[in-house]
Parts: structure tokens; C-alpha cells; sequence
């Protein structure tokens, strides 16, 4: 696994809004099936990075390459061209996200919510793309929920479905954005639980999150973010357990 | 429901207590229950609820119900109203030609004018800045005059420009139209109308698509919907609550505006009623004629608005939606008494 190039490579990434510099200068690699989590306190730029790569926010500078194609641009004669909202829509169908606040289309059931993107960008049959989505549901615990509308659901049940839509296109990557933080502590674990089994079926996972266990017992690599750069990266042991970084010490400490 | 199932409702009944309290004296329920009434618990338990009395709502039923018979009462007793000339002409060739203008003129005033709408609406939020300045220019100019002028505009297009034609600017001319051919009373109605609605539907369709969260086009977007699907399948429907009752509002507006083509001779309802009454000068009974049908495809319309909002409410609620009959027997003050008894005494 270590002699595959990384599936996702970030290089000096810089993104800033007005005089507020939010990334700067970011470099990050993520390898095939690796579950890596951003930690950091808010505002150190953990979710304008994971935006960037899959270019729901525009870089400053930098670039964000996922499978050796270059997200959001094209490398013509020394420039980078900007791409068309197809190419770019063709790129972001094998990447997933999952967002905090669940963004699952209201006016839509579960089960069209699922096969929306399967259906109307992957070109699959309704009857394959439904298949699977009840196939993915079963997966997340939410078998026989297709004709639910998402406000009839919990936040924990309406967050599994978006991890289901997100699988749904089959992507090479998910992405994370504190999934959890939106939901009451007593539903987080049914959450985490679906992202533990995606991580052990080999996934590649970029993760923000606060909490702090799950990075130790399901992240290869842990990355602490600090005003907008990767002050300490390594495995969860070591970083979580022994960190070098003031920053980082006065972070754990006050979560842990 | 007693007899079956004796327990449920003696909770349903406790709850409509402490709700009761809650709202009517906050200080009483801060206290606790035993040291403001002395009473045991069982004894609480086995008390009936009383609901709280409301005769000011009886009142008011009471003075509406003897405004409402006065209506009714001058309404038949007076002979001017002379009803027998009002349905003598009701159903009558000319006025009926006159409402299907009306109908469809409206149809496809609202039609073509929301199409423009929306693309107005596209335009104001688009990234490029011209179409956003030419948008904002168009709705500002069009707002600001007067639907009469506009009209009046069009139909005398002619005496400002007899020639109307397509080329070149400052070069040659391919096609060339005379004006005082092109428009005719009843296309300057609809052009002049149109384009009235253009400009107040690109503001409402707006306004709905500012209200639905950027959460949702992000999500549709990480998902590689293309834009046009993003905004056709889940933008555009979740505006649509916001868009509908402002919508109904123009359009029943837009019914009874289409009555001002009468200034350019176009036989509308309106006109149609005001020709007969010029000849026969019965002016009171021909405008009730004109005004009945006015209510009535308002109600229709009210009641095609009301299963239009329900349809894209879908999804918004917990509860299944209640039917328009439902709805308005719950209305009906009887209604609430009668379920007011229910809940203090079975």
C-alpha cells in the first residue's frame, strides 16, 4: 500500500477571506483506504480545507489533486484553467460528503434523496439505482425508511441517510464535515458506528470532528490544524498522546 | 372511546390541565400543586376538567352573525339591486365572451410572465455582473410605471415608431414591420401586461429562491448534479412554498387587472358588462353581473392555491395534511364547543 502514489494530494493550499487568512499554505497526503482526521479549534481552517477539495470553496493558491486529476482546474501550458461546472460536476460525483447540518433535500424522500444523484448524473436505471439504495440503507441501519420524509427522521437516522446518498455514487473518497456536532450526544455513537464499518470496509475517509476517541480508534493519521496550518501530523498515538505542539497540548487538554 | 379504553383518556385530560394553567396563570403553576389547593393526589386524579370559558367569543359570533343577516336583509329587500336583471344576463353570449377573454388573457399573461420571471430572477443572481445590472434595471424601470401608461404605451407604439424593423444598428434593415398593423388593442394588453408581471415575479421568485438554505445547493453540488438539475430538482421546489401565496396574491390581482384593457377597447368581462349598461343604463345590476363572476373564479383559484401550497408542503410536516372540508369545519366556532365539551366531560 505504501508503494501506491497517495490518493489525495494537497499542496500549499492558501485561502483567505478579506484580511482573514483561513489556510495557509497546507500540504497533505491522504493514501488509499487511510482514514485521516483534521482536529483543531474552530477557525483553524479544518473545514475550508476539506471544502477546498472538493472545490465548494475556491483556493487562493494551491492545488488539491484527488487520483491524480486535478480538482477544479486544468493544467494547460503553465496555467491553471478554471474547469466548466460539467467537469467540475463529473469530479465532484466521486468524491462524497457528508455535511453537519445533514443537508438532505426536504422536499424529496430518503429513498430519492439516494438515487437522485445515481439517476441523474451517474445515468443508472431507476431500478439499479434503487437496488442499491435500499441495499446502502439496510447497511446504515434504515431498512425499510425509502418512503420517509427526512424532517419524519431523527438527526442521527437523517444523517445516515446522507451517508447512504453520498455512497451512492460510489465514490473513491468521503469526506466529513463534523458529521456529529449537529446531533444530541445520545445519537452520535449510531453515527460514528456507520463511519467505523465504512472505515473498516476500506474507504478512504477525510474526517472533521471533535471527538477525540473516535480519531484514536479508527484514524491512521491524525492532523492538527492551528490558524490555518498543519502543525502536527502522524498516528493517532502519537499525536494525541504526546504532542509536541503547545498549541496542540493546551487543545487536547481542554477536550480531553 | 371511554368504554374501550378507559385510561388514555383521563392523560389526554391531565395534559390539557397543566396546559391550561401554564398559559392562563404562570404564577400559580410555579407552585407546587399540593400547597395551592390542599388536595390529594387521587383527588386531583378523579377531578373533571374545566376547560377555560371564552364569552367574548360568543359575543363576537353574535354581533357577526347580526351584521351578517343585515347584509342578507338589504341585500333581497332592496328592489335596486334588481337581482331578476342581474341573472337575466348572467350566463348571456357577450359577457360570456367577455370572461373567456379574461380567462385566458390572464392564463397567458401569468404564463409568459412568470417565464421572463424566472429568468429575471436567474439573472439577478448570477455571477456576471451585466445580467445582473440588466436585470435589476429592468425590474426597477417597469415597477416604476404605471400598468395604464405601459399599456397605453403599447397600443399608441405606432404614432413613436410607424416602422418597427430588424438589422443593422446604424446599417441596413432585413425585416421592416409597420406598427399600426402590429399591435392591435389585445396585443398590447398582453405585452403591456406581461411584462408588468415579468418584472413583479422576477422579485417574488427571487425572494423564494433566497430563502431556501445554501446547505442544499452545496450538497446538491458535492454530489455532481449540474447546475441547471441543482436548480430545476432542489432548489426551485423548495422555493416554491415561499413563491406560491405571493403568486396567488398576482395572479387573482392580475384577474381583476386585466380589466384596465377596457381603456383600450379590448372586450374583457369588464367592458363587455360596461357596453351593455351604456346602451340600457342599468348600471348597479350589469356591474353585480361582472362582480359575481369576479368572485367566483377568485374562490376557484383560492381553492386550486390551497392543493397547489399543500402539494410542495410535502415533506414539511410530521402530521399528513388535513383536507380543505376538514379545515373548514375546524373553523366553524360549533366546532371548537362542541370539542370543548367532549374533552371536559366524557
Amino acid at each position: 500500500m505504501s508503494a501506491q502514489s497517495p490518493l489525495v494530494r494537497i499542496r500549499g493550499l492558501r485561502r483567505s477571506f478579506g484580511a482573514n487568512t483561513v489556510l495557509d499554505g497546507v500540504d497533505l497526503d491522504v493514501c488509499r483506504g487511510e482514514v485521516t482526521v483534521l482536529l483543531g479549534p474552530s477557525g483553524a481552517g479544518k473545514s475550508t480545507l476539506l471544502r477546498c477539495v472538493n472545490h465548494l470553496e475556491r483556493p487562493d493558491a494551491g492545488f488539491v489533486e484527488v487520483d491524480g486529476e486535478i480538482i477544479g482546474y486544468r493544467h494547460h501550458r503553465g496555467r491553471l484553467h478554471e474547469l466548466r461546472s460539467a467537469t467540475l460536476a463529473r469530479q465532484r460525483s466521486r468524491i462524497g460528503m457528508v455535511f453537519q447540518q445533514f443537508n438532505l433535500f426536504p422536499h424529496l424522500t430518503v429513498l430519492d434523496n439516494i438515487i437522485e444523484a445515481p439517476v441523474s448524473v451517474a445515468h443508472r436505471s431507476k431500478k439499479d439505482a434503487t437496488a442499491l439504495a435500499r441495499e446502502l440503507l439496510a447497511s446504515v441501519g434504515l431498512a425499510g425508511r425509502e418512503q420517509s420524509y427526512p424532517r419524519q427522521l431523527s438527526g442521527g437516522q437523517q444523517q445516515r441517510v446522507a451517508i447512504a446518498r453520498a455512497l451512492a455514487m460510489r465514490p473513491q473518497l468521503m469526506l466529513f464535515d463534523e458529521p456529529t456536532s449537529a446531533l444530541d450526544p445520545e445519537l452520535v455513537g449510531e453515527v460514528l458506528g456507520v463511519m467505523k464499518d465504512l472505515a473498516a470496509s476500506g474507504m478512504t475517509m477525510i474526517v472533521v470532528t471533535h471527538e477525540i476517541s473516535f480519531a484514536r480508534e479508527v484514524a491512521d493519521t491524525v492532523v492538527f490544524l492551528d490558524q490555518g496550518r498543519v502543525i502536527e501530523s502522524g498516528d493517532p498515538d502519537s499525536v494525541l498522546t504526546d504532542p509536541r505542539h503547545d498549541r496542540a497540548k493546551a487543545f487536547l487538554s481542554a477536550v480531553l | 372511546m371511554t368504554n374501550t379504553e378507559p385510561r388514555a383518556p383521563r392523560l389526554v385530560r391531565l395534559k390539557h390541565q397543566t396546559d391550561a394553567r401554564m398559559s392562563s396563570d404562570p404564577e400559580k403553576s410555579s407552585q407546587p400543586p399540593r400547597s395551592s389547593t390542599g388536595a390529594s393526589d387521587a383527588e386531583l386524579l378523579a377531578a373533571p376538567l374545566v376547560r377555560l370559558r371564552k364569552p367574548w367569543q360568543w359575543v363576537s359570533t353574535a354581533v357577526i352573525l347580526v351584521l351578517a343577516a343585515m347584509v342578507v336583509h338589504t341585500l333581497v329587500t332592496n328592489q335596486r339591486f334588481q337581482w331578476g336583471v342581474v341573472w337575466s344576463y348572467f350566463a348571456t353570449g357577450p359577457i360570456l365572451a367577455g370572461l373567456r377573454l379574461t380567462l385566458w388573457l390572464t392564463a397567458a399573461v401569468m404564463v409568459c410572465g412568470y417565464l421572463l420571471g424566472i429568468m429575471l430572477a436567474m439573472m439577478r443572481l448570477a455571477d456576471n455582473p451585466i445580467l445582473r445590472a440588466v436585470s435589476f434595471g429592468y425590474v426597477w424601470l417597469v415597477r416604476s410605471v404605471p400598468p395604464l401608461v405601459q399599456l397605453l404605451f403599447w397600443y399608441e407604439l405606432a404614432s413613436l415608431y410607424p416602422e418597427l424593423s430588424l438589422g443593422i444598428p446604424f446599417g441596413r434593415a432585413f425585416v421592416t414591420v409597420r406598427t399600426a398593423h402590429l399591435f392591435t388593442g389585445l396585443l398590447a394588453a398582453f405585452v403591456g401586461l406581461t411584462l408588468d408581471v415579468a418584472a413583479f415575479s422576477a422579485e417574488i421568485v427571487r425572494g423564494g429562491i433566497l430563502s431556501v438554505e445554501t446547505g442544499q445547493s452545496e450538497a446538491a453540488q458535492a454530489l455532481g448534479l449540474s447546475r441547471w438539475r441543482v436548480f430545476r430538482r432542489i432548489v426551485f421546489p423548495q422555493a416554491m412554498p415561499a413563491i406560491i401565496p405571493t403568486t396567488g396574491n398576482l395572479l387573482i390581482s392580475m384577474l381583476k387587472a386585466t380589466s384596465i384593457v377596457s381603456v383600450i377597447a379590448v372586450q374583457d368581462l369588464l367592458y363587455s358588462v360596461q357596453l351593455i349598461y351604456n346602451q340600457n343604463f342599468l348600471i348597479i345590476p350589469l356591474l353585480l353581473v361582472a362582480t359575481i363572476w369576479y368572485v367566483i373564479l377568485t374562490t376557484l383559484l383560492s381553492i386550486g392555491q390551497y392543493y397547489v401550497e399543500r402539494y410542495y408542503a410535502r415533506g414539511n410536516k410530521r402530521r399528513p395534511p388535513r383536507g380543505l372540508w376538514t379545515i373548514a369545519r375546524s373553523t366553524l366556532p360549533v366546532r371548537q364547543f362542541l370539542g370543548a365539551d367532549l374533552a371536559g366531560i366524557s
